[in-house]
């Protein structure tokens, strides 16, 4: 199979259809940092920490907690690096990375130093995601394709941040 | 049946998003950089075709709207914090776990850290709801609600600026 990318409108408007497809067929708006919140509740409980005195993972009825787990989005967020995976191979594009080019050009080809703010950044984010109540998928896509308030604001808040952020990154 | 129509669904994503190329931290980082704007052309052309459907179905009582509240406490400082996670890491959530499914083993290094963000904000979580949550408070509303507006009126209105931005975009060459 040829390596060739999909245009990036096609493949836009792609994801459009499916997040409509995905609405009628199974009544789900696509999003997925809820999923690491529940999956730290998941690990919580077996490791034997005491989850419920965390009113996040009780709240709501148990929507954050381990409880909720297996629900829709654990298998859409499994489905996404499934789907990639079968993606590649079948395309020859998979390719085992420890290290991006661009960050190894600038940073070292150390995987530790790499892995460990990569660490951080997936920390980092996904704090800021439940706080804002959302990530790109649940609040630019699905929040923007409702026309929501909190989408818009959510969305140009993380562009914002981000772009700040890999600028001071990659200064010089 | 909800558990597989969820494996589908991001079985389907995760093969858009490998063609498309944007799983890499390059694409992200590019993007982010504004030196290549591949993942907003995606992204905005989802917003588009997504916004025409989702309303369409909506008029046509198919289906029903879910929007997330809005908090400006909350969008404003969490999209901040996420933004730059997103900036360190160099994917979001759902793109990491694409990542991964491509061979960029470095998403796994994020996955475990949201894993464990998603830990720590259970612990910041009542301060969060106390001081921040709060703040601008305004339910769940969305802009053709508090422009008083049709809602066709804004989705045009924002598909010719998005198109427009598409034509900028392909004009330099990002």
């Amino acid at each position: 199979m040829k390596n060739k990318t999909l245009n990036p409108y096609v493949a836009g408007a792609l994801i459009g259809i499916l997040l409509v497809l995905s609405v009628i067929v199974a009544g789900k708006y696509l999003g997925a940092s809820t999923t690491f919140a529940r999956g730290a509740s998941v690990i919580e409980k077996a490791v034997g920490i005491d989850y419920s005195k965390f009113d996040y993972f009780t709240t709501k009825k148990g929507k954050y907690g381990p409880g909720s787990l297996p629900n829709w989005q654990l298998m859409y967020v499994i489905g996404i690096a499934l789907g990639a995976f079968i993606a590649s191979k079948v395309s020859g594009t998979f390719k085992a990375e420890v290290v991006p080019t661009m960050w190894k050009n600038k940073f070292g080809s150390s995987s530790l130093k790499r892995g460990i703010v990569a660490f951080i950044g997936g920390a980092i984010g996904l704090i800021g995601a439940r706080l804002a109540g959302g990530c790109p998928t649940g609040h630019g896509l699905s929040g923007l394709s409702q026309l929501a308030i909190s989408g818009f604001i959510a969305l140009a808040f993380f562009v914002v941040g981000a772009a700040i952020t890999a600028r001071m990154l990659y200064r010089r | 049946m909800s558990l597989l129509y969820g494996l589908i669904t991001g079985i389907l994503f995760g093969l858009i998003m490998q063609r498309s190329g944007i799983l890499k931290y390059e694409k992200q980082i590019g993007a982010l950089r504004l030196i290549d704007m591949t993942v907003f052309k995606v992204m905005l052309s989802a917003i588009i075709v997504g916004a025409i459907g989702i309303y369409l179905f909506k008029d046509l009582g198919v289906i029903k709207l879910s929007l997330k509240g809005t908090s400006i406490g909350a969008q404003v400082i969490g999209g901040l914090i996420f933004g730059v996670g997103w900036g360190l890491l160099g994917y979001c959530p759902g793109i990491a776990a694409g990542a991964l499914g491509e061979g960029h083993v470095d998403a796994l290094w994020g996955i475990i850290g949201m894993l464990f963000g998603g830990a720590v904000y259970a612990i910041i979580y009542p301060f969060m709801k106390k001081y921040i949550i709060s703040i601008g408070s305004f339910g769940k509303i969305s802009l053709p609600q508090i422009l008083g507006i049709n809602h066709w009126i804004v989705i045009i209105v924002f598909s010719i600026l998005m198109i427009l931005l598409f034509r900028f975009f392909e004009k330099k060459g990002l």
